[in-house]
């Protein structure tokens, strides 16, 4: 009898969890297929992409990685850069705290797993009332990982032969952040951060330029919230 | 490839130690026991905003304005984006209609 319960709770949140990944599907097939054919143009075997996506789950990183595969043996800049690629997780990180905690080992799994997509999707949904949000959390990211892991292995395999005319799909990824940003900023009634946001991004992005305006722009953003932070005072609070 | 085996799994570990520090840190760092501090409580509410808008930024950042189309069919697309979900609120079909034109325009009109 629990073991029905138990399957039942998990089947509904896989069913609440699917359509959100749905995008998600669309853009992590599209990148991962490009990731395995780029490996397999590079001289990898099939393993490397699907043992890369499969271990690391953080696309650009995985571009990266690959380069650096084909440079010169030194692992302390390929520490260096990866830190650097993926810092914003740190935000993110700081941003899911609370919702990361108190779903046992599940937690370990939702944490490793935060990439952009996860994140954005996790602290974003609504989820359905009776639905378990640590399973519904879990089953975004299963999903978004595996998503990811397949499409970079049938690109590593089956890169060579692949003919398909994509141009453009990479804007799903777009479209969805698109999505997402605007409905948060329907919801809420500050706008502040939102602006803050873009205002230092589109900033970074002209002074230092694609390559090298997140870490920038995470610093901007830093240092325009805390301006507006407004400590209370000792006591106050209670 | 002039790494040997060994090596080239040493760098993948490198970068598997590197994503992994950026997603366990705070974690690590701001642990279940104590209390969190409210200054980072503050930016656990306003980051992911400011994250959503960077990263908006971040999908366009090798668009660009002055040569090819001049990032017309990212603009048009988004604005339809924008409008479907203005309209209907529903993510899905909002994704679908922005991504689909975009598709149309860089294939067959903007080329």
């Amino acid at each position: 009898m629990e073991a029905v319960i138990k399957s039942r709770q998990l089947q509904k949140a896989l069913q609440a969890a699917f359509p959100y990944t749905i995008p998600i599907f669309a853009s992590f097939w599209f990148l991962g297929l490009t990731y395995g054919i780029f490996m397999h143009v590079c001289g990898f075997s099939f393993w490397y992409p699907m043992l890369m996506s499969l271990l690391i789950f953080a696309g650009s990183a995985e571009f990266v990685a690959a380069q650096m595969l084909l440079g010169a043996f030194n692992p302390l800049q390929a520490l260096a850069m990866t830190l650097m690629i993926n810092a914003r997780h740190l935000f993110y990180g700081i941003s899911m705290l609370d919702k990361y905690r108190g779903n046992g080992w599940k937690d370990l799994y939702l944490i490793f797993g935060m990439c952009d997509e996860s994140f954005s999707i996790n602290y974003t949904a609504q989820i359905p009332p009776g639905v378990d949000r640590g399973w519904f959390m879990f089953f975004v990211t299963l999903l978004n990982h595996l998503y990811w892991f397949s499409g970079a292995t049938l690109g590593g395999l089956f890169g060579a032969l692949l003919q398909f005319d994509t141009t453009g799909l990479d804007f799903v990824m777009t479209a969805m952040f698109v999505v997402i940003f605007l409905e948060q900023w329907l919801q809420s009634r500050q706008h502040r951060s939102a602006l803050i946001g873009l205002g230092a991004a589109v900033l970074c992005l002209l002074i230092f330029g694609a390559d090298r305006f997140i870490i920038p722009t995470m610093l901007l953003i830093l240092v325009a919230l805390t301006l507006f932070y407004k400590p209370r005072k000792r006591g106050a609070a209670l | 490839m002039t790494m040997s085996l060994t090596e080239q799994l040493i760098m993948v570990g490198m970068v598997i130690l590197g994503t992994m520090l950026t997603r366990f840190l705070p974690f690590l760092f701001f642990p279940v026991g104590r209390p969190t501090p409210k200054y980072i409580q503050y930016l656990g509410q306003v980051l992911p905003l400011a994250m959503f808008g960077m990263l908006v930024i971040y999908c366009l950042k090798d668009v660009s304005l002055l040569d090819g189309s001049h990032g017309l069919p990212e603009f048009l697309s988004i604005a339809l984006t924008v409008g479907l979900h203005v309209w209907r609120r529903q993510m899905l079909l909002s994704i679908a209609g922005g991504t689909i034109f975009y598709m149309l325009l860089v294939q067959y009109i903007l080329v």
